[in-house]
């Protein structure tokens, strides 16, 4: 469903801030492949979520979404098969419009936007219907401006507008990151919920080792802009908490070590 | 009374130009200063066309055309040449200055005895006195006829901008001016809505020039200046006003403001310590009140018409707000 081949990316180049963020990345999801991605500050984590979603131009190497060479396309073209939810809450939604004004454009992701009015009562109660599964009681807000809610609704939605219309890819760049433990839990188990519900082919960016492993079917966990570890389905339920974050933890310790060296 | 009606004919028609600033500033979050060269285009162009003939409705559609070329360019400037969008604005509205001096060929082209879109109307007057005789209704309807069908008119095409924005296409534009990085991951060119937008907006403001030019019987190359000041006090007061609670309320406050500037302005020139050259003080005085006093007052965002709902989610609105800025 995604394939990523000999992906590399340089910001900066021949500057003194010359950063090599994606190092010949590889990386195949199967349709309803749920992938959490670990790695230090700097890894090159969301640079790689970019590059798929396609924010900038890759240097080398190609993208393809359920077989479609995507490399060339820009990012509006590219929304059709992608859907994203952002770390920060505000960043996925429109404040100053309403609920189902925000659901109406998600609606229509990828498509060309004519002049019908936007909302209908038919659509009206299919978004009440995809609110209905946050739990919130979102659906009886659909006229308030998102501007209102809290940013833990706020990434309920988002994560809602980025998967009812069921993308090809979705994205999820540590969108729980900025949510308290508790609504952060939430959000965790709408992910779960929808991406199995939908059978979404996902890619998880996560800071929480225990999300990590708890959520999906594969992890992989990378490194100064290189995949450093792969685990398939078997090898993922088999790893405890404790060795993944020891494995982490010497990555950080030579991170460490590198960077005092550096200072040094 | 003269002045009151002559105010808010004037009012009314500025309203539309005020829409225009509406779209460009509040919609699209674009801060276009085109205007002060959009306004004057769509008057030289219905001066223009009328002076050769044309009839006044259709001089008044090639206004509002025209205008929304203006737009086009300083979108094409902003959008494809990556010229910062304030400059862009500027770099049109110079321009401007020197094609409008072009379309009249003289910086002044009066209308004196030319048909204009309210010729009609003035000839329905003393049709109506014919047919119903002179009576203190009928003065009133004579007095009255202009503000009421321009009022019509301006209803209808606030009608048409609430339901645009309602629409797929509006919607993205919206959203282009409030979260672009979110509408361009769903697929939105912003780009292209952005100079939708700008075209839509300026398309507005000559139509408004036009109808200006055609409402006072002349053309002059200097009467854009400030204008975009004037919109933005109209847009101001009106919100402060009236508020912005939803697309409706908001097209509603602009034109009330547009009114209301014109009818403060109208007052200030009466007292004898002010003069038609302050004007301009007056208009930068009452956007800057309108601006501060909000903040600065208990009132809140909105004097009259939005009810205040002091809640926790209010509260962390504005502070999603204030985060924002
Ligand atoms: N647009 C950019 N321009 C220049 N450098 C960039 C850009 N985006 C990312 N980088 C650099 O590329 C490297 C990888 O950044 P990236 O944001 O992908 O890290 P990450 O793995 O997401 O880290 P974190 O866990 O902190 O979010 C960093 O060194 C970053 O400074
Ligand atoms: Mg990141």
């Amino acid at each position: 469903m995604l394939r990523v081949e000999n992906v590399s990316k340089t910001f900066n180049v021949n500057t003194v801030n010359e950063k090599r963020a994606l190092n010949n990345i590889n990386l195949k999801l199967h349709q309803g492949d749920f992938v959490t991605v670990i790695g230090t500050n700097g890894a090159g984590k969301s640079t790689l979520m970019n590059a798929i979603a396609g924010v900038f131009n890759i240097d080398s190497g190609t993208i393809l979404v359920d077989g479609k060479d995507v490399t060339k396309l820009k990012e509006s073209q590219r929304a059709k098969y992608i859907g994203r939810v952002f770390q920060n809450p505000l960043a996925g939604t429109s404040p100053n419009m309403t609920i189902e004004e925000n659901l109406a454009m998600a609606y229509k992701r990828g498509q060309k936007r004519g002049l019908r009015l936007a909302l209908n009562n038919q659509k009206k109660e299919f978004f009440k219907s995809s609110l209905e599964l946050l739990e919130l009681n979102l659906e009886s807000r659909l006229q308030q401006k998102v501007g209102l809610l809290s940013g833990g609704e706020r990434q309920a939605l988002s994560l809602l507008m980025a998967t009812f219309t069921k993308p090809k890819v979705l994205l999820l760049d540590e969108h729980t990151a900025a949510l308290d433990p508790k609504r952060a839990e939430l959000i965790n188990k709408l992910t779960k919920k929808i991406v199995q519900n939908e059978k979404l082919t996902t890619l998880m960016i996560t800071h929480n080792m225990e999300h990590a492993l708890k959520l999906g079917n594969r992890l992989i966990m990378m490194h100064q802009g290189e995949i450093i570890l792969e685990l398939d389905e078997l090898q993922k339920k088999k790893m405890t908490i404790k060795e993944l974050i020891d494995a982490f933890e010497k990555l950080r310790g030579e991170q460490f070590a590198l960077d005092s060296a550096v200072l040094g | 009374m003269g002045i009151i009606i002559g105010s808010l004919e004037q009012g009314l028609i500025f309203a539309i130009m005020a829409l225009g600033v509406f779209i460009a500033f509040r919609i699209l979050n674009y801060p276009d200063l085109s205007v002060d060269g959009s306004f004057p285009m769509g008057a030289a162009i219905s001066a223009l066309l009328i002076v050769k003939g044309t009839n006044p409705f259709i001089a008044l559609i090639f206004s509002g055309i025209f205008g929304g070329v203006a737009g086009l360019i300083t979108g094409l400037l902003n959008t494809r040449a990556k010229i910062d969008g304030l400059l862009a604005g500027i770099l049109t509205m110079t321009a401007l200055y020197s094609v409008n001096l072009k379309i009249m060929g003289t910086s002044n082209l009066s209308l004196f005895r030319k048909n204009t879109i309210f010729t009609p109307l003035n000839n329905l007057k003393p049709q109506l006195t014919q047919l119903f005789g002179n009576s203190e209704w009928l003065s009133w309807v004579n007095q009255w006829i202009n503000t009421i069908v321009l009022f019509l008119f301006i209803l209808l095409i606030k009608k048409i901008i609430d339901w645009f924005l309602q629409t797929d296409l509006g919607l993205a534009i919206r959203a282009t001016g409030d979260n672009p990085a979110m509408i361009k991951s769903l697929g939105v060119n912003t780009d292209n809505s952005t100079l939708i937008g700008l075209i839509l907006s300026n398309a507005l403001v000559g139509l408004s020039g036009g109808m200006m030019a055609q409402y006072q019987g002349y053309s002059d190359v200097q009467m854009g200046i400030g204008m975009i000041v004037i919109g933005l006090a109209s847009v101001i007061i009106g919100q402060v006003i009236f508020g912005s609670k939803s697309i409706k309320r908001s097209t509603f406050a602009v034109i009330g403001g547009a009114i209301i500037y014109r009818i403060v302005i109208a007052i200030s020139l009466y007292l004898p310590w002010l003069s038609p050259t302050d004007m301009k003080l007056i208009t930068a005085f009452l956007v800057i009140l309108s601006l501060t006093l909000p903040q600065h007052s208990k009132i809140g965002k909105n004097i009259f018409w939005q009810k205040r709902k002091v809640n926790k989610k209010n509260y962390h609105a504005q502070q999603i707000s204030t985060e924002n800025n």
